[in-house]
């Protein structure tokens, strides 16, 4: 609260990016989690959480006042006019302050509380990463658990239940975690049931110019050899040669095939995370173009690159699908496997295993992907103080791209719906949900999440209507169980709905999708309707029935 | 002439079919007068059955004793035929070229198709000028007239017989003010906006010339549209670029000097010329084909096509257009140079805009054939070769198509306000380029009436408003809309039409099923809706 210079300004001007004639003037009120905008004519309120604020500028002030932009995570863009300088500055550098907690136990989700009686408790115990593995037959003749990690001391950046193959031993499991960055050895990821080809995950060997580790080598051809039908495996370095060959100069870089008999091994070429962080710069800039010709919005869209990379993602990822369908197991990594391999190993996942084309088994796929193998969530969202920029990417929002360009060439195999992965991409950055706080397992254990906030599913469980997909078909999980999705460069859609979102004027006006829902809707409650009047004419009827008799 | 000395090899066994995504299929070809047939035998059903006309371009490639055609159709399909004999493959690829090229309209297969479907009403008369008239006479009976100035065509070729204009223009100022117009296309009612009585007129370019000619029944004509009643605002809308009206001026056409107007604001929303849409055409479609490019080069050699933006100019200039209309009071004259290409873009758009009647399937014809055959588009040249071949004339345009194009970018903002879907699009535009049916014929009504089209040959509106056909192209989501519609034209806005310009993409299909689903649903909804009303009413009289 102390930060709150000015909790109320009159007579601010919301300007329309579209149209300079259509000025809005109302109340802008800073409270201690929101920006409110409350246009009194218009009877409309814009509300802005201080965790979505990407960025705050004062502009010169003009004649009518002076220029505050705000730019947002969920790629809200609004500028207010605020009539007196000093005032715009006060605003400024308490939303600058406000969006910047020091600490994660500042978050937004620690003050949180739900407005109606949702339990706490709610969603934190939907997922059990060991029922999820039950689900894929594990564990079995090939495969064990290993509880070498309970007190992440192997290594802390995974989760405490790992996978591996079942010939691994612990002096195996313990050298391999010493030769990989970071100690993120080769797990198991996801097991295709229907041929035992695996999917498994780890960062970059610890290989410079030539190193070599008996223990790893082995822990591989465990991983190769739990796949009995298969001679060889796949081994996926998901970044472009060149900055693998750069690593070597550290002493990292990848596997060398002659150590590592039987492994097939392969770049892929996914930019790193600088890369990816001013690709979407540019994606805004082309986005907030003030009347932008089709050309200047096209040629945006290409100096971008965002569907290249999209592109390329998707790309990798139904690389490693394939080769899964084919029966050969891949193992993933790029440099600390937990960007890029998270992204390609839950979208390969999600092609191959139907549940995870559900709302739960989405979470699921979330869990375990993202959270538990950890995705560095509070550096890459850039949620506190003190992150450096160069941390910050938009790894998990190409991930959500890349999931909605699916759910475009499967419009059926999916139970969810557009809106579900707004949701979630809001909440990430939202803080209001304990969820994607912190970098990893141990961390949220750390910070007892469980108990202090509440779970981003235990909301979404309770909307479960809104996230559904009008068309979604199960048949289509056995007809269809895996989608491989075509990846000309023709088939990547820019996503509209994401980028523009608040931009009002420039989407349909008519959805097909919300017709459709609320046609089902009625047919429900129209169902309803006939059953009681069935039951009423019935009852009439008997009664007539015993009246004539 | 008899088709026979142009089929030296009319059947050939042996054949492969390859179309993408598709398993090819073994069978017989046969080449008839006017069709090539490909039928695999085993369960006596056509697997190809595609008109010559429709063939755009042939490729031939040889190898050792195949040889392969590649047929790239106008409707943007591309069809493979591999043939066991180099010199029967020669022979059918002289044949189709030869076959699918015909100049002589009257060979062509609308004439010698007869229908295997009971004409209900005959499309031919369904939206006669007369009729159409009826349906705003009472608005604007008073004002307007049905002038038969053009008996016999003799005014303006390319104009129907009958048209509509102001009632206190005699028609001998109308014979002297065409002489003024281009090709003597003279201001003539093409919307009546009955929500404040607005009107929406074309023509031609004025022959002002260099030296600022003048016409006083020209601008008598043009002038009476305001001044009286309500309307006294008016724009005219040039659709040319700035430096295209200006050459037009050196060369004897022009523009409305404002003097001689005064009450008209004269306005440039430039649409690209004919030529430029073709060479727009030719670049996206060979983009949209190029699968095996990088990211970058797609998305740059989309933007080079320029086709989005010729989509985006299109609707801008309507949605102006519609604004001084519905928004400004203010009436409205649309011409470019000839007036029969870019200009009836603009007033169809417009209409669709404003008019809810034009969303419906009968209004969306009757919008076709007012605003675009019988105002005398040429379709017989803009639709003569598409984009994989060109003509010696290089007349070909596809002015109609981006039309269709930008009535999909409004469809697609307001999916629930247009009683067709995007096959109905889809399949028009197929019609317009190769048709058993007359009415994408020749290039305006003079010429039918000549070569007696709407005798001998079946109107395309005969056959699709069939109910079996018919039921096909409807929307199951349409919910009239009676007001006008406000498109989008930003660029995030518009759409590349996949199911058209990339028909070869493998998730399509779903797209199809989707919509089946729709219906489904639909359907279960009334079922439903019926069911509870009989119920109510027996639960009502039994109690």
């Amino acid at each position: 609260m102390e930060h709150i210079r000015v909790p109320k300004v009159e007579n601010v001007c919301l300007v329309d990016r579209f149209s300079a004639r259509k000025k809005v003037v109302g109340t802008l009120y800073l409270t201690s989690t929101h920006v409110i905008f409350v246009d009194p004519e218009g009877h409309k309120e814009t509300w802005i959480s201080h965790m979505h604020i990407g960025s705050v500028e004062k502009k010169t002030a003009t004649a009518n006042g002076c220029p505050l932009q705000i730019r947002c995570k969920n790629f809200l863009n609004v500028t207010f006019i605020i009539p007196r300088e000093r005032e715009c500055q006060d605003v400024c550098s308490s939303l600058i302050t406000l969006s910047q907690p020091e600490n994660l136990e500042d978050l937004y989700a620690f003050h949180f509380t739900a407005s109606d009686a949702t339990n706490r408790q709610n969603g934190w115990d939907f997922f059990d990463l060991k029922s999820e593995y039950l689900r894929m037959g594990v564990p079995n003749d090939n495969w064990s658990l290993s509880t070498i990690n309970k007190d992440y001391e192997l290594c802390d950046t995974y989760p405490r239940f790992l996978y591996i193959p079942a010939t691994a031993s612990t002096p195996i499991v313990l050298g391999s975690a010493r030769f990989r960055s970071r100690g993120r050895l080769p797990v198991l990821s996801y097991l295709h049931r229907e041929n035992q080809a695996a999917i498994c995950r780890s960062s970059q060997p610890l290989s410079g110019f030539s190193a070599r580790c008996e223990e790893d080598e082995s822990l591989l051809q465990g991983i190769r050899k739990a796949n009995p039908s298969s001679k060889y495996m796949y081994v996926v370095d998901t970044r472009p040669r060149i900055n693998a060959l750069a690593n070597r100069a550290t002493g990292k870089g990848y596997e060398n095939e002659t150590f590592y008999s039987h492994i097939k091994f392969k770049f892929l070429g996914i930019e790193n995370i600088h890369v990816m962080r001013s690709s979407l710069q540019k994606l805004v800039e082309v986005c907030e173009l003030q009347n932008p010709t089709m050309s200047t919005f096209l040629s945006g869209l290409e100096s971008s690159g965002w569907l290249r990379h999209i592109r390329s993602i998707v790309d990798t990822s139904a690389f490693i699908a394939r080769m899964i369908q084919e029966g050969v197991s891949v193992m993933v990594h790029c440099s600390d496997g937990w960007d890029r391999t998270a992204q390609t190993c839950s979208l390969a996942s999600l092609m191959l295993d139907p549940y995870y084309r559900t709302i739960e088994g989405f979470q699921m796929l979330i869990e375990k992907e993202w959270l538990s193998f950890g995705h560095k969530f509070t550096e890459r969202c850039g949620l506190i103080a003190g992150i450096e920029p160069k941390e910050i990417s938009p790894i998990f929002t190409q991930f959500i791209d890349c999931v909605w360009q699916l759910t475009q060439q499967f419009p059926m195999s999916f139970q969810f719906n557009e809106r579900y992965l707004l949701t979630i991409h809001d909440h990430v950055f939202s803080c209001q949900f304990g969820t994607f706080i912190g970098c990893c397992e141990k961390d949220r254990v750390d910070l007892r999440l469980r108990d202090r906030t509440y779970s981003l599913w235990g909301y979404t469980s309770k909307y479960t209507s809104n996230f559904t997909n009008p068309f979604y078909t199960k048949n289509m999980e056995i007809s269809q169980p895996t989608i491989l999705p075509t990846v000309n460069p023709q088939s990547f859609k820019f996503w509209r709905a994401m980028y523009c979102r608040f931009d009002g004027g420039i989407h349909p006006k008519e959805s097909i999708t919300d017709v459709v829902c609320a046609m089902k809707d009625q047919i429900e409650s129209l169902d309803d309707h006939r059953k009681l009047l069935e039951k009423a004419l019935s009852y009439t009827r008997l009664s007539l029935e015993n009246c004539g008799s | 002439m008899e088709f026979a000395e142009f089929i030296k090899t009319p059947q050939i066994d042996g054949v492969a079919l390859c179309v993408p995504n598709q398993n090819s299929v073994e069978g017989t070809l046969c080449i008839t007068g006017h069709h090539l047939i490909l039928s695999s035998r085993q369960d006596r059903e056509e697997e190809l059955w595609l008109l010559h006309k429709c063939v755009d371009s042939v490729e031939k490639r040889l190898d050792g004793s195949v040889g392969t055609l590649t047929l790239k159709c106008k409707d943007f399909q591309i069809v493979k035929l591999q043939i066991p004999s180099i010199e029967e493959c020669l022979n059918i690829a002289a044949s189709i070229e030869s076959l699918s090229n015909i100049d002589d309209i009257t060979l062509t297969y609308p004439f010698f198709h007869r229908p295997s479907f009971p004409i209900l009403e005959d499309g031919w008369h369904a939206f006669a000028p007369e009729a159409e008239f009826n349906h705003i006479q009472s608005h604007v009976g008073s004002e307007w007239r049905l002038s038969q100035v053009n008996k016999n065509f003799e005014v303006c070729p390319s104009y129907p017989q009958t048209v509509v204009v102001l009632k206190c223009i005699d028609d001998a100022t109308i014979l002297k003010a065409a002489a003024f117009r281009q090709n003597c296309r003279f201001p003539v009612l093409s919307y009546y906006h009955k929500d404040n009585g607005m009107v929406l007129l074309r023509c031609s370019q004025p022959l002002t010339g260099p030296n600022g000619k003048r016409c006083r029944e020209d601008e008598l004509m043009v002038n009476s549209v305001l001044g009286s009643g309500r309307r006294l605002r008016g724009y005219i809308l040039d659709t040319r670029p700035l430096n295209v009206t200006k050459l037009a001026t050196s060369k004897g056409g022009g523009v409305e000097p404002e003097a001689y107007y005064p009450q008209w604001r004269r306005v440039n929303q430039s649409i690209e010329r004919p030529s430029v849409l073709q060479e727009s055409l030719i670049k996206l479609i060979e983009a949209c084909f190029d699968v095996n490019t990088s990211s970058d080069k797609w998305l740059s050699k989309l933007d080079s096509s320029g086709w989005l933006g010729n989509i985006k100019d299109a609707l801008t200039c309507a949605c102006v257009a519609a604004q001084y209309i519905d928004k400004d009071f203010g009436s409205v004259i649309v011409h470019g140079s000839e007036g029969t290409s870019t200009t009836l873009l603009v007033t169809s758009l417009t209409q669709i805009i404003l008019d809810p009647d034009c969303r419906t399937v009968r209004g969306f014809e009757a919008l076709l054939e007012r605003e675009w055959i019988q105002a005398g588009h040429p379709f017989a040249d803009h639709c003569v070769k598409s984009c994989f071949a060109v003509s010696k004339q290089r007349q070909e345009s596809p002015v109609f198509l981006l039309f269709l194009d930008c009535v999909w970018q409004i469809w697609q903002q307001f999916s629930c306000s247009f009683e067709f879907n995007e096959d109905f699009l889809i399949v028009l535009f197929k019609h317009a380029y190769a048709s058993q049916f007359g009415t994408f014929l020749c290039n305006n009504e003079r010429e039918r009436a000549r070569l007696r089209v709407k005798e001998k040959t079946i109107s395309l509106w005969s056959y699709i408003n069939c109910p079996s056909i018919l039921c096909e192209y409807l929307n199951p989501l349409y919910d009239p809309n009676g007001s006008v519609i406000w498109p989008s034209v930003a660029p995030q806005s518009l759409q590349l039409w996949t199911a058209l310009y990339q028909r070869w993409q493998r998730y399509l299909p779903a797209q199809y099923d989707v919509w089946k689903q729709i219906v489904e649903v639909k359907e279960k909804n009334k079922e439903l809706k019926s069911r509870t009303v009989k119920l109510r009413k027996s639960v009502a009289t039994n109690s």
